[in-house]
């Protein structure tokens, strides 16, 4: 029955432990709609064949309802709204509450990607790799602008703020792969911000994490890897943007320790205000910072030479965001030599 | 119980009585003008030309979806295209369509007045919805916005396409809005004919008189702001930048605040509009008028709470989406009052199947369905799913499409006899109706099945197994096109060719059918008293005089 | 047209579709209430915008409260609220048949509401002089702590569309000025001079809730 609904009503497969449920009150809900509305419907063409005008001149009574009726016809739907509120309020609070043994991932979206990171772990983009039958938890912010993370065989969805985390969590029941797609406008590539959950077996789980954790590519038995597919070698974004400094040699100008040399320091450089040749003041933001990479010679900052290179074409979209998390990482107060640990969350339930 | 003399001059052939059209034939009297009639059909004209230019969008929309891939236009394109037929179609068509056009025709009319409260006011309503229009217009022109009608911060706020002359045109529009709800409000309180008390008033005016209130109480919500989205652009410094603290979340929250009771601008007069009709085409009393009257103030008033149900997965506390779920839910009770009085009223009537009636069969099966799925998307957790999807334009069309523009159909036909003094063609009334009806289901249900399926809105591109959906949807807004087309061709041969209508050909027992068709510019020779309930037809008199005393 | 000769009234007055003089002015009052309610839901919108970032940041607001001129703030309510009275005078004063002295009054009001924007304008040099802007341009030295930008936003937001509505309200009564000295105004009718001097009151209220929300938390 429940797969007879799922199909007449093109909804996709029950993936996560909440789909049944919202399922089951979807049809209830659905069936009713199409009872009542097909009720009105037919009441009016029998009304219409039945009480059709005869004549030009025909009068008609004063009819008015009794009471109770009018009552039951509040009363009813009443009964049938609230009903459905609470049924649907309870399942909504379950979703809204992630278990105490969740397993966390932080997700991070921007203008046209997906970016995920597990705490100890790897990071990729736009892929996200978890256990079957695991409670797993995102905590998602955006770099930009709303983005909404939805997968509709789980049934879940969530904003991703800007400035905020938001946080949702499933519990995936089938092994397979399982569309994200962008569920709020953000602009050209709203329609082509997709991900891809990648629901493994457990013991394939493990199996990735560990030659993840050696340095290998892609574990063999997930397959064939995805056209989306970027999952660069051990560490987290600082760590990567470290290492991507050194390899292209930003380092050979800028320090990371406060002294000047060929180009600006990057120590503390993140939303420092820098005077330019030109006099004017710019905030040190992303925009900038990517924007320096990309076309050095636009603003020289007071005092250095327009000697930088264009990495224009050298660097890929998240090498670049990596450089950026990186020059971030570098404030005076907190100045790390391991990696970057992640945002702190406040504990749920007193984890 | 003799015939009017304007019955007497239709019937034998004789030209037109002088009426409001024929006084003063230049433009600058139309153009100066301190007639109600006169201001209601300028907007009639502008409103469905806007109609058009946002249908137009929607078939372009419609036709690059026939395919998955980039087509037709580009993404940029495709953004700007759907802003705009959501900006064209609420601002422009859908909230002054029935009030302002209609309305104004109709409404001092149908209280024994010879004008609105404030003529000079309502010619500036015009003057400013215009000029809104023309600035939005403007900022179309030149590349047009790409934010979607909602404007989303901080989208809205950082994307380089020109959203600040379309926020100025919808800023300027409101005020027509604000300026046509007051006038309203004034004209129904200090206005009424002798004798026309509260509860003698017809529904139409009930229901006006709801959406009055909201406009003037919400509509400056929006106003402030589209004006604090649009300092922030032009600016540089607003209160939505995350980077300086600022919260996107109190965008959805302000702009909601006032969206949600615009849809009940957009609904509440086309229902005022069945409520004449089910009553002048049945031949009957309504059911319970006091319910169908109050309910309109119940919606009105409700309606003001219940704007967090667009922000269930914003990100917001579940304390927060509960409340706002559980108030959303007695809003629909509302309705569900309506329809029952409606039905009802159609019970031991009889029943004329004329064109408007065909709006209101159409009217109430789409709007009890797309009603119950806004129930549906108020239960909280199944709107987790179904939020941002093609669920929810399927909801809002059905409501927005299915029962306004209906209503706004039904209510052309109805009183094209009355503003004009002409008649148009039966039975092409009917075949455009069946057409749109057809139409609308064949566009419209796929795209509720594409929503479970799980395909988001404003997707340019979207991934191959919603294509046959798509396709399905893009055949039927092509049929809902032919109607609507079909529609003006025949009402505009028959407004140069039409034969002569009678004062009333309907039979009806609104009081706005007391005077001539068309109407003189003082609207009545003689203010009539007012002694018994509306839509009265116990008895039955000859077409052109209503025994009212 | 006749009945207005028979209420004595000049022409002009009485419009066609009104079937009396009082009816008209109970039509104008409710209009006007309701326009004023439009400027109250206006401003409700900037002040819930207030509440909720005073909420988030209650240290910068109180630090920033702390810098703005609390003189002048306090000389600017007098000032607006001695306008009110002017104007509530000068429709006192047209209602018992001295023109004149109602146009004195309604000039005494508009000189005071420019000495309101005057000292508004002193207040925002003197921002700019300190670099305490909104948002982007915020580079007050005095206070850093987050949120202070915010506070500089809704201040210049908040204050800038209260200004123009002073404005506003000063054309209205510029135009209000220019009636009573044409002898519009009368005790058989006064009722554009007492809608005109209700703006004027919602304009001075807006404010009076703007002072301790602004300068003296």
């Amino acid at each position: 029955m429940n797969q007879f609904l799922r199909r007449l009503l093109f909804l996709p497969d029950q993936a996560s432990t909440f789909a049944l449920d919202v399922d089951r009150l979807h049809y209830f809900v659905i069936l009713t709609t199409f009872a009542m509305s097909t009720g009105v419907g037919l009441t009016a063409i029998w009304f219409f064949i039945r009480y059709r005008r005869r004549s030009e001149t025909q009068t008609t009574p004063h009819i008015e309802p009794k009471t109770w009726m009018e009552a039951l016809f509040v009363a009813v739907p009443l009964m049938f709204f609230t009903g459905w509120f609470f049924l649907g309020y309870r399942e909504f609070v379950r979703q809204y509450t992630p278990p105490i043994d969740s397993m966390d991932v932080y997700v991070m979206a921007k203008k046209w990607m997906w970016k995920f990171a597990y705490p100890d772990g790897p990071n990729s983009v736009n892929v996200l790799r978890v256990p079957a039958g695991q409670n797993m938890r995102l905590l998602m912010t955006s770099r930009d602008v709303i983005h909404s993370f939805y997968v509709p065989e789980f049934r879940v969805k969530m904003d991703v703020l800007p400035g905020r985390y938001t946080q949702i969590w499933f519990n995936a029941t089938t092994p397979g792969r399982y569309q994200i797609l962008c569920a709020e406008y953000c602009g050209a590539g709203h329609s082509i911000m997709r991900g891809e959950v990648i629901v493994l077996r457990p013991q394939e789980y493990e199996d990735w994490l560990a030659s993840q954790r050696r340095g290998l590519l892609v574990s063999q038995q997930d397959g064939q890897p995805t056209g989306m597919d970027f999952v660069p070698p051990l560490g987290n974004l600082v760590e990567q943007g470290r290492r991507i400094a050194a390899d292209q040699g930003c380092l050979k100008c800028h320090t990371t320790d406060g002294t000047r040399h060929i180009g600006p320091t990057w120590l503390d450089l993140y939303q420092r205000r820098e005077r330019l040749s030109d006099g004017s003041v710019v905030l040190v933001d992303e925009a900038y910072l990517t924007e320096s990479m990309m076309d050095p010679a636009l603003k020289i900052v007071e005092g250095f030479q327009p000697v930088m290179p264009s990495f224009q074409g050298k660097l890929a979209g998240p090498e670049v965001a990596a450089l950026v998390e990186y020059i971030k990482s570098l404030q005076s107060d907190a100045v790390r030599t391991g990696p970057s640990e992640g945002p702190a969350y406040a504990p749920i339930r007193g984890r | 119980m003799r015939l009017s003399e304007a019955d007497s001059h239709a019937l034998s052939g004789a030209p037109a009585a002088p009426n409001y059209l024929h006084d003063g034939t230049t433009v600058m009297s139309w153009l100066n003008t301190r007639d109600h009639k006169r201001v209601g059909i300028m907007f009639l004209v502008s409103v469905v030309f806007f109609f058009f230019v946002g249908g137009l969008f929607a078939l372009l929309i419609r036709f690059k979806l026939l395919q998955p891939g980039p087509f037709f236009v580009d993404a940029l394109s495709y953004n700007r295209m759907f802003t705009l037929h959501g900006i064209v179609m609420i601002f422009l068509f859908l909230i002054p369509a029935i009030p302002s056009a209609f309305g104004n025709f109709v409404l001092p009319l149908m209280i024994g007045a010879r004008d609105v409260a404030f003529p000079r006011l309502n010619l500036a309503s015009f003057y400013l919805y215009l000029g809104g229009a023309l600035i939005a217009i403007w900022g179309i022109i030149h590349g047009g916005a790409d934010t979607g009608w909602t404007f989303y911060a901080p989208y809205s706020t950082t994307t380089p396409t020109q959203v600040a002359p379309i926020l100025i045109g919808v800023f300027v529009i409101g005020f027509s809005s604000i300026l046509t709800g007051i006038n309203f409000i004034v004209t129904v309180h200090t206005l009424r004919a002798p004798g026309l008390n509260w509860m003698r008033l017809p529904l139409f005016v009930w229901s006006t008189y709801a959406t009055s209130i909201i406009q003037v109480l919400a509509t400056p919500v929006l106003s402030i702001t589209v004006a604090l989205v649009t300092i922030e652009r032009i600016g540089g410094f607003g209160i939505f930048d995350p980077a300086r603290g600022g919260d996107p979340v109190l965008f959805q929250h302000m702009f909601w605040f006032y969206s949600h009771p615009a849809v009940y601008i957009m609904v509440l007069p086309p229902m005022g509009v069945i409520s004449e009709c089910v009553c002048a085409f049945s031949r009957k009393n309504p059911f319970g008028y006091k319910a169908i009257a109050f309910s309109s103030l119940g919606i009105a008033f409700v309606g003001f709470f219940t704007w967090g149900h667009h922000l269930f997965v914003a990100g917001q506390s579940v304390f927060v989406g509960g409340a706002f779920g559980l108030l959303s839910m007695f809003v629909g009770i509302f309705t569900a009052i309506k329809v029952f009085n409606w039905v009802g009223t159609m019970y031991r009537g009889a029943i004329s199947f004329k064109t408007p009636f065909a709006y209101i069969c159409g009217f109430l099966y789409f709007l009890v369905f797309g009603g119950m799925t806004g129930v549906a998307l108020a239960t909280t957790s199944l709107d987790i799913h179904w939020h941002d999807t093609y669920f929810v334009v399927a909801h809002f069309h059905f409501i927005m499409v299915g029962a306004s523009v209906m209503a706004f159909l039904a209510a052309l036909h109805y009183w094209f006899p009355k503003m004009f003094g002409k008649t148009y063609h039966e039975g092409w009334g009917l075949v455009a109706a069946s057409l749109i009806i057809l139409g609308f289901n064949a566009t419209f249900i796929p795209q509720f099945l594409l929503g479970n399926f799980g395909m988001p809105r404003r997707y340019y591109q979207y991934p191959e197994h919603f294509q046959a959906l798509n396709v399905a949807s893009t055949a039927g807004a092509t049929l809902l096109g032919f109607g609507f087309v079909l529609i003006v061709i025949y009402l505009g041969i028959s407004l140069k060719w039409g034969s002569r209508a009678e004062s009333n050909p309907w039979g009806s027992k609104g009081f706005e059918w007391l005077t001539a068709s068309p109407p003189p510019t003082h609207n009545f020779d003689e203010i009539p008293t007012i002694t018994q309930m509306p839509h009265d037809y116990r008895t039955h008199e000859p077409s052109g005089v209503i025994r009212v005393a | 047209m006749s009945h207005e000769a028979e209420a004595g009234l000049p022409p002009g007055i009485l419009a066609h579709h009104f079937s009396s003089l009082a009816r008209q002015n109970e039509a104008m009052r409710l209009g006007m209430w309701l326009f004023l309610a439009t400027e109250i839901l206006l401003f409700a919108g900037l002040f819930t915008g207030y509440s909720v970032y005073r909420f988030q940041f209650p240290e910068a607001f109180a630090e920033c409260s702390r810098h703005l001129e609390l003189t002048l703030g306090t000389v600017n309510t007098v000032v607006l609220i001695t306008s009110s009275l002017t104007v509530a005078l000068a429709i006192h004063f047209a209602r018992t048949d001295s023109p004149r002295a109602a146009a004195f009054c309604l000039v005494l009001t508009l000189l005071l509401a420019l000495g309101f924007l005057g000292i508004k304008a002193v207040e925002y040099s003197e921002h700019f002089r300190e670099r305490s802007l909104p948002g982007k341009y915020y580079a007050f030295e005095a206070v850093k702590t987050p949120g202070a930008a915010m506070f500089f936003t809704l201040y210049f937001i908040m204050t800038g569309i209260h200004g123009l509505h002073v404005i506003a309200g000063m054309l209205v009564l510029s135009w209000i000025l220019r009636r009573t000295l044409q002898g519009r105004y009368s005790s058989r009718y006064y009722t554009g001079l007492e809608l005109g001097g209700l703006y004027w009151h919602l304009v001075d209220l807006v404010w009076i809730f703007l002072y301790p929300l602004l300068y003296l938390i």
